[in-house]
């Protein structure tokens, strides 16, 4: 067993010391790739976060729509192979709400203050 | 470089004395774009080089060529299209590699402060007009007196970025969604083929308190179906978070089409929709095409990975698009 503080609370540690301490010393291009830099570090600490619960859920969707047990990228493959043959669309079962609950849960990881993800959210924005 | 420009410019420019402020701006390794000041007695002129450097002569695919653009940038200028005058051409003995010399125009093009700034207040609730009667002025430019340029049609489109996508193998079922809803409702080649600007969207425009000053980056040229560029125009990821206002995020389609109009030529709703979902879909195929150079490329930005990362803006995006949700506001 490794030992503590777990890679969210070092990454997140990193991530403030960047925002904190340098940035503010830091002008021009590279405050810009400072600032991506930190935007990374914390996508990183959100997919760590979120990642397993909001797979294991997109699995057990993916396997019930499609009658296939495999791993996720397996499964994923599947349906995008259906959808491209016409076999599944947005009127097929469940379809519609899996793709809308994955890619939410893309958006909570990726880019939780893009607009469109807020709006969907039910913020009034 | 001020010394091979300086060079160059006294050759053509009557009375230049030299170049100055010479920095390089942006641009990758086959392309660059430089800012500098050309010297003269009765003023400095501010200039802008776009160029591919000696070696890096193939363009990509989908570029015109810098050639074409600046035969395109004076062809817009001379039409009266706001757009940069083409000062040089470069030549092959200058020592500076392909491309061109234009006025440098002095305005805004980082969408935040172009849609936050006060100073841009007066302006914002003009440009979407303003952009479509441009769009208009780009369209209705005579094809005869242009360099020949890619033909595109949707179908053409659509092929491509499958291509692109199958490319990436990482299975993304919106993308394939996408795919299948542009290729059932493809709307057939389009009964006028015009100049299509490729790129027009925030970033390519330059905005002074007087409104649009200048189209830029023609390298997406091409022919094909006018309504694509008033679609790309659209797409949910030049709002910059003003999602409510489709143009740029600064106004609607009904002002944008009014001025299209207004200049004489004709919107179809449909077919400027059935772009934007196209345009959504294409930015996406560009996202992860930044991802695949962020691995495969020398220069391991991480820019362009976190570029990778918003794929799944566009993956939203389309489904607010082709299965909107009950109850949530467009």
């Amino acid at each position: 067993m490794q030992d503590e503080p777990t890679p969210e609370e070092l990454i997140k540690a990193v991530a403030d010391f960047l925002r904190n301490d340098i940035a503010p010393q830091i002008s021009g291009h590279h405050a810009f790739k400072l600032r991506v830099s930190i935007n990374a570090l914390e996508l990183v600490v959100r997919q760590i976060k979120l990642q397993q619960g909001s797979e294991a859920a997109e699995a057990a969707r993916l396997s019930k729509i499609l009658g296939v047990e495999a791993s996720l990228r397996e499964l994923n493959r599947v349906l995008a192979e259906r959808i491209a043959k016409g076999e599944v669309d947005l009127q097929t079962p469940d379809v519609a709400e899996h793709l809308w609950q994955t890619t939410m849960d893309k958006l909570a990881v990726d880019q939780p203050n893009y607009a469109s993800y807020r709006r969907e959210l039910g913020d009034k924005k | 470089m001020e010394a091979l420009l300086g060079r160059c410019v006294a050759s053509w420019y009557p009375g230049a004395t030299g170049v100055i402020n010479a920095i390089r701006l942006s641009g990758g390794a086959s392309q660059e774009t430089w800012s500098f000041d050309i010297e003269h007695p009765g003023g400095n002129v501010g200039a802008i080089l776009r160029r591919a450097p000696q070696g890096y002569g193939a363009a990509p695919a989908r570029a015109a060529g810098l050639n074409a653009e600046a035969i395109l940038m004076q062809r817009a200028y001379d039409a009266g299209v706001p757009s940069p005058r083409v000062l040089h051409v470069l030549q092959p003995d200058e020592g500076l590699g392909t491309g061109f010399i234009m006025e440098r125009v002095e305005g805004e093009t980082i969408p935040r402060k172009i849609l936050r700034d006060q100073e841009f207040a007066q302006v914002r609730p003009k440009l979407a007009r303003q952009l479509g009667s441009v769009l208009a002025g780009i369209h209705g430019l005579e094809l005869s007196t242009l360099p020949e340029l890619r033909r595109m049609t949707a179908a053409k489109e659509i092929a491509e970025l499958e291509r692109d996508y199958r490319s990436f193998d990482w299975p993304r079922p919106v993308f394939e969604l996408a795919l299948r809803w542009l290729r059932d409702r493809d709307p057939g080649p389009s009964a006028e083929i015009t100049l299509v600007h490729g790129d027009f969207r925030h970033g390519n425009l330059i905005i002074g308190l007087d409104g649009l000053r200048a189209v830029l980056d023609w390298e997406l040229a091409h022919f094909g179906d006018p309504m694509e560029d008033l679609g790309w125009v659209c797409v949910n990821s030049w709002r910059f978070g003003h999602i409510d206002k489709p143009v740029g995020g600064f106004g609607s389609r009904e002002e944008l089409f009014a001025g299209y109009e207004a200049a004489g030529r004709s919107v179809d709703p449909d077919r400027v929709m059935f772009w934007e979902v196209m345009g959504t879909l294409r930015w996406g195929v560009m996202c992860c095409g930044m991802m695949q150079r962020f691995r495969i490329g020398p220069e391991h930005s991480v820019e362009r990975a976190m570029i990778g990362r918003r794929s799944s803006e566009t993956e939203i995006d389309l489904l607010r698009l082709l299965s909107p949700r009950k109850n949530v506001r467009l």
